[in-house]
């Protein structure tokens, strides 16, 4: 009886998380028996009775209101088909993008074209992991001129910080504009020097996520490489 | 038949190979593992799950496993290998799909694809079990969903003495060699593999999978802790 695991530890699949029906297994776990097992590699997260696991690894899956960044890679009559880091590819239809009429037969590339990234919210995920895309809401758009980076997508909380505060922190002090999406991929823009400043502080806080007073050293690190 | 208290090797007869797992050494696929037991080394990446194409291939009910085994030119004691698939590749392949099949939550990710390529440097006998233990840790790194991982390794008998993890000396020893390949699914203790090349009497092949079970609990531990090791530091994070 009880949990078999501590909270915030690594387990492996089918390693026993808890015995007895006091527990529920939620993300990532399912139930034997009596038992609740690991279904992913991730980190336990037990803190009611609810057990569920933070997965720590694998390609990005598409949840209801993320905004991501995504690349188009086809045109359609209907709309565009956009790359989303993940294992399935996104829609996103014109009158989900385009505030003004658009007649049926237009030529839509001239709106959007390949190789375009757009920040892009996620509307709708069906159970056959269909992605419905909108592009109206704040902080939508196509991206301009600038640099896309990837991050590992499990990473991007941590780079974005407790609201913001990481890459807010970043932002002030490169004077670049910075997007990362839920996705794991981002968009630097600013001063050439500051972009590659701003990437490697990206970089760094994704490498040692697991450390603690990590936000202290990246406010160094950020100091020590600030312009004049 | 003499009974001999240890093998050519210097092991007992229910020991194994010295083993060595790690995960994540494959920097660009989205999984990996290096698992080595004894001379035969297995290194598996994982990439995926990814869109399949032609789209014919696409399964609108279940995602696709997808395994390609390769010894590599060099890796045998003598001859070079052919590169490229044969004939045995091509079964040891899907033996190895179908072992890791069963742990797998394939459902998850309708239409698309997990591709899982095992490459063996270097070979000593008991290959498709390696690239098993490889392929099972790989596809746990990948953050695959899985019910369980898989662990390997071959047993047998030389000349009427049950032993496991035969080497390419046992299994090619003159007289009478069985070498049974075993895979397990740790936590139901379910059989996923269990092929035979030779011949057995049923109280030696009892005996052998007896001796197998306690080596594949062994090797289960060493998988466990190869990925425990890559993501413990992520353990404690303050975000959210």
């Amino acid at each position: 009886m009880g949990l078999s695991v501590k909270d915030k530890e690594i387990v492996v699949p089918g390693e026993e998380l808890a015995q007895g029906m006091d527990y529920l297994p939620s993300y990532g776990t399912f139930r034997d028996g009596e038992t609740i097992v690991a279904g992913r590699l991730g980190m336990v997260s037990a803190e009611s009775r609810i057990i569920k696991l933070i997965p720590l690894a694998g390609k990005y899956l598409p949840k209801t209101n993320d905004t991501i960044i995504g690349r188009v890679f086809d045109v359609t009559m209907s709309g565009w088909m956009i790359d989303i880091n993940s294992a399935y590819s996104a829609m996103l239809g014109v009158k989900d993008a385009v505030p003004e009429f658009v007649a049926r037969g237009t030529d839509l590339t001239k709106y959007f074209s390949f190789g375009d990234y757009l920040v892009t919210r996620i509307i709708n995920v069906t159970s056959k992991n269909f992605v419905d895309l909108t592009l109206k809401g704040p902080g939508l758009k196509k991206l301009g001129e600038g640099r896309i980076i990837h991050v590992s997508p499990h990473k991007v909380p941590r780079i974005i910080g407790k609201q913001g505060s990481m890459i807010s922190m970043i932002k002030d002090s490169t004077n670049c504009r910075i997007v990362i999406g839920q996705n794991g991929i981002g968009w630097v823009q600013g001063e050439p020097e500051d972009e590659l400043v701003a990437i490697q502080a990206i970089r760094k806080v994704e490498d040692e996520s697991h450390t603690s007073g990590l936000t202290e050293r990246i406010k160094e690190f950020l100091d020590r490489n600030k312009r004049q | 038949m003499i009974k001999m208290e240890l093998r050519k090797d210097g092991r007992r007869f229910d020991e194994m190979r010295t083993i060595e797992a790690r995960a994540g050494v494959v920097k660009n696929a989205d999984g990996s593992a290096l698992f080595r037991i004894g001379d035969t080394v297995a290194y598996a990446a994982v990439y995926g799950p990814r869109e399949l194409y032609p789209k014919f291939l696409q399964d609108p009910t279940k995602g696709i496993l997808r395994c390609r085994y390769n010894m590599m030119p060099f890796s045998g004691a003598g001859d070079r290998v052919k590169p490229g698939p044969s004939r045995r590749s091509t079964e040891i392949s899907l033996v190895i799909e179908k072992a890791l099949l069963p742990v797998l939550s394939l459902e998850e990710f309708p239409n698309a694809v997990v591709d899982v390529f095992i490459d063996l440097p270097q070979t000593d006998a008991g290959t498709r079990c390696a690239g098993i233990c490889a392929a099972s840790i790989a596809l746990a790194d990948a953050g695959i969903a899985m019910k369980d991982l898989v662990s390997a390794v071959s047993t047998g008998h030389v000349n009427g003495q049950v032993v496991v993890d035969l080497t390419y000396d046992e299994e090619s020893a003159e007289g009478e060699v069985a070498d049974i390949p075993v895979a397990f699914m740790p936590r139901t203790g379910k059989l996923t593999l269990l092929q035979m090349d030779g011949e057995i009497g049923k109280e030696q092949l009892m005996h052998s999978l007896e001796l197998v079970r306690k080596a594949c609990r062994q090797i289960y531990e060493i998988q466990k802790a190869a990925l425990k090791e890559k993501y413990t530091f992520n353990g404690e994070s303050d975000e959210e």
